[in-house]
């Protein structure tokens, strides 16, 4: 056996992919074909559904119905994004370093909420957020803020349970990218002549970036899709994000066709904002400070 | 040739125009006063008083631990003193941060930063301290990459160079901003003996073109040797020496300088004539020696060295020339070695002595002297030498 590996030797490589490949055909490809197809469907449930290539206005009637969610599934997720790289940076850079022996004890911290149900963090973001909740409830018994201010049931809520969800997968692959950096480089960038700030914008920074620019994909191409943040802390018409249409076409209103198109536009949009923000980012940047 | 101006650019003047009548002209580039840095408890520099020239290759030599990399960042700025002073041309540094001194380094492990291009790395100084044109710029980078022999690898990113070009890149991102005092950390620790040396003959032919301060730390006693004007042995977080190469070789002045720089014969003795130019001194076997009273220094006790080289070997019947220092002995082991034939002779009361003898008059096979064989020892007075205990003596357990 071992002999004969060593004769096929190139074949290594793809025996070791074969486990992955094959999950994905089975759990990827072949719902994917399955969706695609039927975003071609016209019919109904009862009635039946026929498959036909005419039917490709599912995907503008989909992108005309639902453009307001579209937009707002985009801004929610951006807004998220950048709310949740505000929060992770300094964090990670803390933690990176400055935090000495504490280090793995922070990191600890920051995926300690994890261990906890999605579904109940969410609720009990809920609790807090609520008109009564711990954020508001003191803040109007104390007069700081009128009696109809609410959070709950508003982008905010939204944006801020977005956040708060996504906030180890940002932080975790900028932890990682700035924990690498050689402290020497920082040394010499003050050995020439850099004040620690631009030490910071000319070194730490450029270096740290394959980091955020994982941590943000990571944070923002789930932020997109997501539908349990809109539904819980939106709950109005208001906050309804593309997550929230394809769920209640696919299970409430068995709309098949549709959901499916909603889906392809998702992922077609997904794709065209990556390679966007890759391009500006500097791709090239990211692979040679990699390594 | 290659027009950079070799002197320091006091001010952080980057106006290319720069004239000779510097304000303070002063003859030390760097003066370190009374300086200590403590970790915890450890003293890593121990009361440091030195003095570095302008414009001289100047060593911190000496084995791992002893504070060279200390005393270094102190100067560069990267660590505080505990104590003491730290003065660059004249001016109090000691609390200046690196980026507001006049001083470049270029560190062991090269810190390139990975992330820019050669030209950027190059140039990374000069961008922070602003006010150049973009085409004077460039013109200088393109010029110190062809000080060091890197024309056109401006575009190539670090890791697509080797570990020698590696270091040309440090040092042309150190001497472009034409520091007062170039820093350097072990630069040739990562490079192979081959592009070691080459590279010891670069770094020389470098300093020479453009005149700046060199401090360089090495544990390499040939290396500090080949290329200093001046070296400071330096011995758990002080030096014991410091003097030009030569001087340091011929004529050290403790046990640990006269071991640390080649190898030594010392034989301990007690000193019964002070006179000059000679003092004498009784050594253990009881004979007596002539040493050059400049090098006995008023001691009483001392330990008289003499180089294995220079020590010539006569046979137990002939008769060494008058006015040598003499001693006799048996041969115990007689090792060819090619350019020499080296010899350890034991003395009458059992110290061992090390002779090189060059191979000059020797035939093939034919030993001079074979182990068991009776012989003198003699050598000249003038290369004798005579050393103190070192004050580190006790805490190594030599
Ligand atoms: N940051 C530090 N914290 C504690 N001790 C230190 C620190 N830096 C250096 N030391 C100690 O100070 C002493 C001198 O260290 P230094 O790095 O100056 O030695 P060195 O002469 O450069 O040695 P080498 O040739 O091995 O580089 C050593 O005993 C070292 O352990
Ligand atoms: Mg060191």
């Amino acid at each position: 056996m071992t002999a004969l590996l060593r004769r096929y030797r190139f074949i290594v490589p793809y025996l070791l992919l074969t486990p992955g490949l094959i999950w994905l055909a089975i759990f990827y490809v072949y719902p994917s074909v399955q969706m695609f197809i039927s975003s071609f469907w016209s019919g109904s449930l009862e009635r039946g559904f026929t498959f036909s290539l005419s039917n490709v206005h599912n995907y503008t009637d989909a992108l005309s119905r639902y453009q307001d969610q579209i937009v707002r599934s985009i801004f929610f997720a951006a807004a998220a994004t950048v709310a949740t790289f505000l929060i992770s940076f300094p964090l990670a850079y803390t933690i990176a370093f400055r935090a000495g022996q504490y280090k793995n004890l922070l990191l600890f911290l920051v995926i300690a909420p994890f261990f906890t149900s999605f579904l109940l963090r969410v609720i009990s973001w809920r609790t807090i957020l609520g008109d009564d909740g711990l954020l508001l409830g003191p803040l109007k018994s104390a007069g700081l803020v009128g009696d109809d201010v609410r959070i709950l049931a508003t982008p905010v809520a939204v944006i801020a349970g977005i956040a708060y969800n996504f906030l180890p997968f940002m932080t975790l692959p900028i932890y990682v990218s700035l924990e690498k950096i050689d402290k020497r480089l920082l040394e010499a960038g003050q050995d020439l002549y850099a004040t620690p700030w631009s030490a910071f914008r000319k070194i730490t920074l450029p270096l740290a970036l394959p980091g955020i620019f994982a941590g943000t994909l990571l944070t923002f191409i789930p932020a997109m899709g997501d539908y349990v943040n809109a539904e819980l802390l939106g709950q109005t018409p208001g906050t309804k994000m593309i997550g929230n249409v394809v769920q209640s076409r696919f299970l409430v209103n068995n709309d098949y066709p549709t959901a499916a198109a909603l889906s392809f536009i998702l992922m077609a949009g997904i794709l065209v904002a990556v390679a966007v923000y890759a391009r500006l980012l500097g791709t090239e940047e990211l692979v040679s400070s990699a390594g | 040739m290659v027009a950079i101006p070799g002197a320091p650019d006091p001010g952080h003047c980057p106006s290319g125009t720069r004239s000779d009548e510097s304000p303070v002209t002063t003859e030390v580039a760097v003066r370190l006063v009374d300086v200590v840095k403590k970790f915890g408890d450890v003293a890593a520099v121990d009361r440091i008083n030195l003095e570095v020239r302008d414009g001289e290759f100047f060593s911190l030599l000496g084995p791992s631990g002893c504070g060279k990399t200390t005393t270094l960042r102190m100067i560069g700025g990267f660590e505080e003193p505990t104590s003491g002073l730290i003065e660059l041309q004249g001016k109090d540094v000691t609390w200046l941060p690196p980026y507001r001194r006049n001083v470049n380094t270029v560190f062991q492990n090269y810190a390139l930063f990975p992330h820019l291009t050669i030209f950027e790395n190059v140039a990374f100084g000069l961008r922070r301290k602003g006010g150049l044109k973009d085409a004077e710029l460039r013109s200088r980078v393109t010029e110190m990459l062809r000080l060091v022999e890197l024309p056109g690898f401006e575009k190539r990113k670090p890791t697509q160079i080797s570990g020698g070009q590696a270091q040309r890149v440090a040092l042309a991102r150190a001497l472009i901003n034409r520091p007062a005092v170039l820093l350097l950390d072990e630069p040739l620790g990562a490079l192979d003996l081959k592009l070691r040396k080459q590279m010891q003959l670069e770094l020389k032919r470098i300093q020479h073109e453009v005149g700046v301060t060199f401090i360089y730390v090495t544990h390499d006693q040939e290396e500090a040797m080949m290329m200093s004007d001046r070296i400071a042995v330096m011995n758990s977080g002080h030096y014991e020496q410091l003097a030009d190469p030569e001087t340091l070789y011929e004529r050290p002045q403790t046990r640990f300088v006269a071991g640390f720089l080649g190898v030594s014969n010392l034989l301990a003795g007690i000193v019964l004539e002070k006179g000059t130019p000679y003092a004498s001194v009784r050594l253990a076997d009881e004979a007596v020696v002539r040493v050059p009273a400049a090098a006995v220094n008023g001691r009483a006790d001392v330990e008289v060295g003499v180089r294995p080289e220079k020590i010539r070997l006569f046979g137990a019947d002939a008769e060494p020339p008058s006015g040598l220092n003499v001693l006799s002995g048996t041969v115990r082991d007689a090792s060819y070695l090619g350019v020499s034939t080296q010899y350890i002779i034991e003395t009458k009361n059992g110290s061992r002595v090390s002779v090189y003898e060059q191979n000059v008059e020797r035939t093939i096979h034919g030993s001079l002297h074979r182990p068991g064989e009776a012989v003198h020892l003699g050598w000249s007075p003038d290369h004798t030498f005579a050393v103190g205990p070192s004050v580190a003596d006790a805490s190594a357990g030599e």
